[in-house]
């Protein structure tokens, strides 16, 4: 009988694992605090219990590690989903993610592979100590052969996740810890993936394109309703895979509105917005009425718990950046 | 004093190929002693070959192996075809010895991807040859935790040099397989130079094999230019770990007779005393002398098999030299499991530049 209850993206998320681990005996989890304890926003809990040791490791308390024996697992065929704690904790695996995961396939002509999956949570907003709230998947998507999916509810966390797991290629999957908790959606727990390389459409409009992903969807959201109010109907992508991004429906979309406002967290200098940016001009600008806009967290480092809120981007800024879009080139 | 905990050294022929105390039984079969020398003349031979075809601009940079033969040979043939190489740089002895054919490893060298696409039956989960220093223990331990997992009687050999002892991804991956006793070797080879800087400057340790001790698993030194040393520990080493009784650390003594790779010049920073002293310890004469006294080997027989070797190498250049220039789409192809619609305009591009390049695609 498939779970009806509502729940929350972090037992989405673990809906996913356990459906994994059951259904390929190839899957196995990795890392920090994710055996007995369950990982410290609970993501593995019951996973230990189930599968037992051989499948759900506790590692030693080294990032550089954890990335460094996914490769080799999955270098052997098994799929190992490796969790690191934060985001800011990534960096040590950078290394093996550059230099091997993305690339074993590529340097080895296809003799081996890496399908490995590195979860780990992004963004700020949760009050978290520094170093907790980092929203850096721009280096990860700049790297060729590293897919990069961000979920932003329950159901697509389930989804991607299976996606991702079952995806031949190595995949970081970045869970905005903003949301793991304050969402509840009915997810079936039926085994199914979602698409690895298509946008979301989350809302349909006619005037305006709002380009988002993770937890920042939540004010992009809040932002279209408030336009709508004021009679700018907003159309509102979430991106969720960001490489390979899906080029062809953000420029559907935006061919349709003729105007473009892109919201993330992560710094503004080349962020993945400057992409989303940058593919927009090349390929509608003779049909843009405004230019593209972002809304984005500042290059600044992500202040401390008590100021970073100012950092993130709220709903009046996203609101603003949509009226001026709207005013256009008449402005 | 935790650091005068005594480390094992193992050496069983002196410089002069005579046994310094006694051998070990399987020293009584001569076809697998003929064989180290054999593989350890062609290894020489090759990697000579190497370096001339860079300096003649045939190959890119090159990683010579000249004074390492005995220790690739040695863990080449002491791993099973079920085992895996983890393997580093300088490892031509060991991959040659696993089956990797010559003309493969030129390719690699030579900036052809084809050459870690090799087919070798004996080597086909093995890892191509890894540049960043260090990272693949931690792939070693990955793989060795892929057969704990699946319960596979199957061992990961790992290889490195002394100047990545130093680094996080060795400490790490020791500290691992010693708690997860994992079915793992680590073979350093310790050259004592890792590029210009001398091993006293890479670490206080009195030998890179304490730095086991620490992991909580057994660490030992051999004497990297003796065969039999290498072959006997390492193959102890390997079994240990099959019988699901851990890993171990093998440093192996040894010294880097060449520079550091083709672009490197070791005259500026070594003395030529040191250099002429450590070309008395090398492994391949060492050998030759004990064979001698066995009366396993004569004049004749080595001018006979520089001849077939000279042959065998000849005939992996030319195949080499005649390999057909790959498709550049090959880089895109290769990248996923299946190309993103996405990346398809990028790989057209890129056939167009290199069609623009014409036949110096390559130059």
């Amino acid at each position: 009988m498939a779970e009806r209850k509502p729940v929350c993206m972090v037992e989405a998320i673990n809906l996913a694992l356990h459906r994994a681990m059951a259904d390929d005996p190839d899957v196995v989890v990795l890392g920090e605090d994710v055996g007995p304890n369950g990982g410290v926003f609970r993501a593995t809990v019951g996973l230990h219990e189930r599968f037992g040791f051989r499948r759900v490791m506790d590692t030693p308390l080294a990032e550089t590690l954890i990335t460094g024996i996914a490769v080799g697992m999955a270098a052997q065929g098994l799929k190992p989903v490796a969790e690191i704690q934060f985001m800011g904790f990534i960096y040590a695996g950078m290394e093996h993610l550059v230099s091997h995961a993305s690339r074993l396939r590529s340097r080895t002509r296809g003799r081996l592979s890496c399908p490995m999956v590195m979860r780990t949570p992004h963004g700020g907003g949760i009050h978290a100590p520094e170093h907790h709230g980092e929203s850096t998947e721009a280096l990860l998507a700049h790297v060729p052969g590293l897919r990069v999916v961000v979920p932003s509810s329950p159901r697509r966390a389930y989804g991607l996740l299976l996606a991702a797991i079952a995806d031949p290629d190595p995949v970081i999957f970045l869970e905005p810890s903003r949301l793991y908790r304050s969402v509840q959606q009915v997810v079936e727990d039926d085994g199914q993936a979602l698409p690895l390389d298509t946008c979301f459409t989350l809302r349909e409009g006619k005037d305006l394109t709002l380009v988002s992903w993770g937890a920042a969807l939540k004010e992009t959201l809040e932002a279209a309703s408030r336009l709508a109010e004021e009679g700018i109907d907003c159309e509102v992508i979430d991106v969720a895979t960001l490489k390979p991004l899906d080029g062809d429906t953000i420029l559907a979309s935006v061919g349709k509105t003729g105007r473009c406002v892109i919201v993330h967290e992560a710094a503004r200098s080349y962020g993945p917005g400057a992409e989303i940016a940058a593919l927009v001009q090349e390929q509608l600008f003779y049909s843009l009425h405004a230019p593209v806009q972002r809304v984005t967290g500042f290059d600044c480092v992500i202040p401390y718990a008590r100021q970073e809120m100012a950092y993130l981007p709220d709903v009046d800024s996203i609101c603003e950046a949509g009226r001026q879009t709207m005013r256009g080139n008449d402005q | 004093m935790p650091l005068s905990v005594p480390i094992s050294y193992t050496r069983y022929l002196d410089d002069h190929g005579q046994p310094s105390g006694e051998l070990p039984g399987w020293v009584d079969d001569p076809q697998l002693l003929l064989d180290f020398h054999r593989q350890m003349t062609l290894v020489r031979a090759f990697d000579q070959k190497c370096v001339a075809l860079q300096r003649t601009g045939q190959i890119g940079t090159y990683a010579s192996t000249l004074g390492q033969e005995a220790i690739g040979t040695a863990l080449g043939r002491a791993m099973t075809e079920a085992d895996v190489l983890i393997p580093y740089y300088r490892d031509t002895a060991t991959q040659l010895q696993r089956g990797v054919a010559m003309q493969d490893i030129l390719a690699y060298w030579g900036g052809d991807e084809r050459g870690s696409a090799w087919t070798a039956p004996g080597a086909l989960e093995d890892f191509p040859i890894c540049v960043p220093i260090a990272t693949q223990a931690c792939h070693a331990c990955g793989v060795a935790s892929a057969f704990r997992i699946r319960q596979q009687p199957r061992v990961a050999v790992t290889t490195c040099g002394d100047g990545a002892t130093s680094k996080g991804d060795f400490l790490e991956s020791l500290n691992l397989a010693g708690v997860w006793q994992l079915p793992v070797v680590f073979v350093v080879n310790n050259n004592q130079w890792a590029i210009s800087v001398p091993r006293s400057l890479q670490s206080a340790a009195p030998t890179l094999a304490h730095k086991a001790l620490a992991a909580g698993i057994p660490g030992e030194q051999v004497d990297g230019n003796d065969v039999l040393a290498v072959y006997d520990r390492i193959s102890i080493a390997i079994e240990r770990a099959r019988a699901g009784k851990g890993p171990t650390l093998v440093e192996c003594v040894t010294y880097r007779l060449g520079d550091h790779t083709t672009s490197d010049d070791a005259s500026r920073y070594r003395d030529a005393d040191e250099l002429s002293e450590a070309w008395k310890h090398e492994p391949i004469g060492r050998l030759q002398r004990f064979l001698h006294g066995q009366g396993l080997w004569d004049e004749e027989k080595e001018q006979q098999l520089q001849r077939d070797l000279g042959e065998r190498i000849n005939a992996a250049v030319e195949a080499f030299r005649s390999l057909p220039e790959a498709d550049p789409g090959a880089a895109f192809d290769h990248l996923f499991a299946e190309l993103p619609e996405r990346y398809r305009q990028q790989r057209d591009e890129l056939l167009i530049r290199a069609a623009a390049l014409g036949g110096s695609a390559h130059g």
